[in-house]
């Protein structure tokens, strides 16, 4: 289809090894999060899913409300707010900051949301650098990638890949045990850890009612970076947002069972401002950067807002029969798989990416899983009406738009049809497969039709 | 008791002694079996490719078509669902059609459901000898939630055993105009789904979707493997 | 002002609470730590004797610490109060002994809110924790945590739930312990 990447695709494809790679780390994910959320673990999973989307609604619906709450609160705990429209402005802010404060080094824990703006690009020519410390996308920065996965970020890669970017970029002699490896990550990064002058993180919520944020993560970096440094700041996108802490009781639940089956991961910190009173340890000063980055456009249409309230947890990716064979890279954002499909277009533009909703059969396994509740293949199915009627302002499809009025005026004429399935069969035999044919003859062997219609053998056997 | 059956598009043209094994099953139930000459199509297509003014237009047909029908069995889970989960959304600035949905949807049947919760049976008299593996159909799954009913048909069948695959809920890549959009990702998940069907030396696939089938077929058929596909109405026939 | 949200849904224990200790050992060790459970405060040094010796240690200024004559063992450092030197000493230490606020016994949890008592990087930079918990403070799970803390940020700045130690799967999806926090950690729980 136009604009897709059919070539990197089909790369993709041709590679049994990654596709190896791909179908396991995904099968596996899927298994965690099923036994996580079998009715012998979790009896009340449903009902938890309903109360999510619920509460998301109700807070996507009245996030103004809840914005002004939570800047009201983080002020009183002693941190600021800064809103920012773009990337750009999140670049500013910090710049500006670092500046201010003579910070040379950041670290960074795991944020796609920063992702999303390249944040670490956009410091790179300004003295500043920016270290990612989460293991995964360490990796990744040193071998000058994007995730392939939203929670598993170097799935696409092997230990011989990880040994030649340590060996090429740290200098080191090669390692290809997965334990050495990441013993050589950890005394690189402690360093920056024990160094750095600004820590950033992002956020899995953003708690209203406390002024805070809440970060969840297995390694322990998030919470160095936010705890070693003298400033921390904090990166989120506004749908972060949810009313109250006792939510989180819902939320946590669900986000790591979900993700990899975890009922908690291994530290889930709760961060509300710089240290205080008598605390020995912690930042001096705290920045919550809210980011909106076209959010505000998607909250204004109510048929579609629901893509907001996503979690981040990955299931999506991981049952998608589509992610699973094309995997991370081929989707045009940092945002891959169902959920990437849904909200690229609306971030971007319609016809830039849209063949991305068309990427799909449709077959509902994301909507399945999503612990909250988002309508996958509806909003799909409303994409691709809007891809087909942009299309049509552009002057743009027109032989696909009459192949389906053509469709629909046969199948509104039963004779017609009739006349049209007769001649199909006698003249299927005969016709080359061409164009779209072509395409799909290349990968089976193309269905005849029968010889005589349903209708034709029900008219024989009622004669007899 | 009059039934009226919706073939579909696909079973019509490409495989219509699904829709011949289907009448025969009912009328071994009793049932006195009626074909509305005028149907064609239920719009999936056309809503799916993302024109739903073209899918209306043909859905408009489908409900003038069955208006006066009792029951309306149909042997493919995605129109079932296309048109008791789907017609909401492309009547709902019509409030006539709107009603007759309401009116019509409730008596739509998928054929499976329709024999062990109208006809309620279980055992229709049939007979199979061999080992087939069942492939779970998205629309049936997902919007129908139908998952046991046809197994426990299929468990009553004289001689047939019945083996799971692993991954038995996965898409078998048909997905309408996907499989034309995205050949080779379409043809790479049906590939994954023949696998899982080999591992388990079934001689034959039955599901209740027949595109589903004429998908896997496609591939089995390149490959040159000796599986058969059987819609479950076709095992449910054979004596 | 939005329409009501409806109440937060808390949900009850799973167990019954004299169950908490066995639960919370069986959980905690499934992920990989080691839990003892000890009859009283003098108790706790001799189950730790083997493993803190020759090793060098910092512990928090908890007043159980204390109780338990922790931060009297000549090889622990305790006491501190200002940031650098804390940060200082927890980065060359073996390991670093704790209490816990609370402790969550369904998902072997331990729950720390930084305070004058309880810096954060006792239990995140020394590559081995140690959290002597009194039994008192085992709650069911984080239902139960969040009615009895309903705005953990009124109490403190940073609060902490630990499930485990460091760990992760970034390569080749490989479980590998003690990536950037402690990869070994051990729970004391206290009787009385």
């Amino acid at each position: 289809m136009t604009g897709a990447p059919s070539e990197t695709i089909k790369q993709t494809l041709d590679d049994p090894r990654l596709q190896l790679a791909i179908y396991t780390a995904s099968g596996r994910l899927m298994d965690h999060r099923a036994t996580a959320v079998s009715a012998g673990a979790l009896p009340e999973y449903q009902d938890l899913r309903t109360q999510a989307n619920l509460i998301k609604k109700h807070t996507i619906e009245n996030l103004d409300y809840y914005l002004e709450q939570l800047e009201a609160n983080v002020l009183a705990h002693g941190g600021q707010v800064i809103f920012c429209k773009d990337g750009e402005e999140v670049a500013d802010f910090v710049l500006g900051l670092a500046k201010k404060n003579d910070a040379r080094l950041i670290v960074k824990s795991k944020s796609m949301t920063s992702e999303e703006i390249h944040f670490n690009e956009r410091l790179e020519h300004h003295h500043l650098e920016a270290v990612e410390t989460d293991l995964g996308e360490y990796i990744l920065q040193l071998a000058h990638q994007r995730p392939y996965h939203i929670v598993a970020p170097a799935l696409h890669m092997t230990r011989y890949d990880v040994a030649d970017v340590f060996t090429k970029r740290l200098g080191v002699e090669k390692e290809v045990v997965p334990e050495n490896q990441t013993k050589i990550a950890r005394a690189v990064l402690r360093e920056k850890f024990l160094q750095a002058d600004i820590g950033v993180t992002g956020a899995n919520f953003l708690i209203a009612d406390s002024g805070a944020v809440v970060v969840v993560e297995n390694e322990g970096n998030a919470r160095l970076s936010s705890s070693t440094p003298k400033i921390h700041i904090a990166v989120a996108g506004i749908e972060k947002l949810i009313p109250r802490a006792q939510d989180l009781a819902v939320f946590l639940d669900l986000l790591g069972r979900s993700a990899t089956g975890q009922p908690l991961t291994v530290y889930t910190s709760f961060l509300s401002g710089p240290r205080r009173g008598e605390e020995v340890d912690g930042p001096d000063q705290f920045y919550l950067v809210l980011l909106d980055n076209g959010r505000t456009k998607l909250l204004t249409d109510p048929e579609k807002r629901q893509s907001l309230y996503c979690i981040r947890c990955g299931a999506c990716l991981n049952h998608c029969p589509v992610y699973r064979k094309i995997g991370g890279h081929n989707y045009p954002w940092v945002y891959s798989g169902p959920i990437g499909a849904i909200i690229t277009p609306q971030f971007h533009s319609i016809t830039e990416d849209g063949w991305l909703p068309f990427a799909s059969s449709l077959c509902g396994a994301c909507a399945e899983v999503c612990p909250v509740k988002i309508e996958i293949p509806k909003l799909l199915l409303k994409l691709r009406s809007e891809v087909t009627e942009a299309k049509r302002r552009q002057g743009a499809g027109g032989l696909e738009r009459l192949a389906f009025q053509m469709f629909a005026w046969v199948m509104a004429h039963p004779k017609i049809y009739l006349l049209a399935g007769r001649m199909g069969a006698l003249l299927a035999p005969l016709v080359p497969p061409v164009g779209p044919l072509k395409k799909w003859a290349s990968q089976r062997t193309l269905p005849r039709p029968a010889k005589q219609s349903f209708h034709q053998l029900w008219a024989a056997r009622k004669s007899k | 008791m009059k039934v009226s059956l919706f073939v579909t598009c696909v079973v019509d043209q490409v495989f219509p002694q699904v829709g011949i094994a289907m009448a025969e099953v009912l009328e071994r139930l009793g049932y006195e079996v009626d074909f509305p000459q005028d149907q064609t199509c239920c719009g999936q297509p056309a809503f799916n490719s993302g024109y739903p003014e073209e899918a209306r237009t043909v859905a408009r047909h489908f409900l003038d078509v069955f208006r006066d029908s009792e029951y309306v069995v149909v042997p493919s889970g995605s129109c079932t669902s296309m048109i008791t989960h789907h017609y909401e959304e492309i009547f709902k600035d019509d409030s006539k059609r709107l009603e007759e949905t309401h009116r019509l949807a409730p008596r739509v049947w998928e054929f499976s459901r329709f024999l062990l919760e109208v006809a309620k049976a279980e055992d229709v008299g049939a007979r199979y000898d061999g080992v087939v593996t069942y492939h779970d159909s998205c629309h049936a799954l997902r919007e129908l939630r139908i998952k046991n009913g046809p197994r426990r048909l299929l468990a009553k069948v004289d001689g047939l055993t019945l083996r799971e695959m692993d991954a038995a809920e996965e898409c078998c890549g048909f997905g309408g105009t996907f499989s034309i959009k995205f050949p080779e990702v379409s043809g790479a998940m049906a590939r994954t789904k023949i696998d899982s069907i080999r591992k388990t030396e079934a001689s034959a696939v039955v599901s209740i979707d027949s595109s589903c089938l004429m998908q896997l077929q496609g591939v089995i058929d390149r490959l040159g493997l000796p599986i058969r596909t059987l819609h479950l109405a076709e095992v449910l026939a054979s004596r | 002002m939005p329409a009501p949200l409806s109440a937060p849904l808390l949900r009850g224990p799973r167990f019954n609470r004299d169950l908490y200790v066995q639960t919370f050992v069986q959980r905690f060790e499934k992920l990989g730590g080691k839990a003892f459970v000890v009859p009283d405060a003098a108790a706790a040094i001799p189950q730790l004797a083997a493993l803190l010796d020759g090793k060098r240690v910092v512990a928090s200024n908890a007043p159980f610490l204390k109780a338990c004559g922790i931060t009297g063992l000549t090889q622990v450092e305790s006491g501190f109060t200002d940031r650098d030197a804390l940060r200082d000493a927890c980065a060359a230490a073996d390991i670093g002994i704790t209490s816990a606020d609370y402790a969550l016994a369904e998902t072997g949890t331990l729950v720390m809110l930084s305070s004058r008592q309880e810096a954060r990087l006792i239990s995140l930079l020394p590559p081995v924790h140690v959290a002597i918990v009194p039994r008192s403070r085992i709650l069911a799970n984080l239902d139960e945590l969040l009615s009895v803390l309903s705005k953990p940020a009124e109490q403190s700045s940073s609060m902490v739930l630990i499930t485990g130690p460091s760990r992760t799967a970034d390569i080749e999806q490989i479980l590998v312990r003690g990536v950037h926090g402690p990869g070994e950690i051990y729970a004391v729980i206290v009787e009385n």
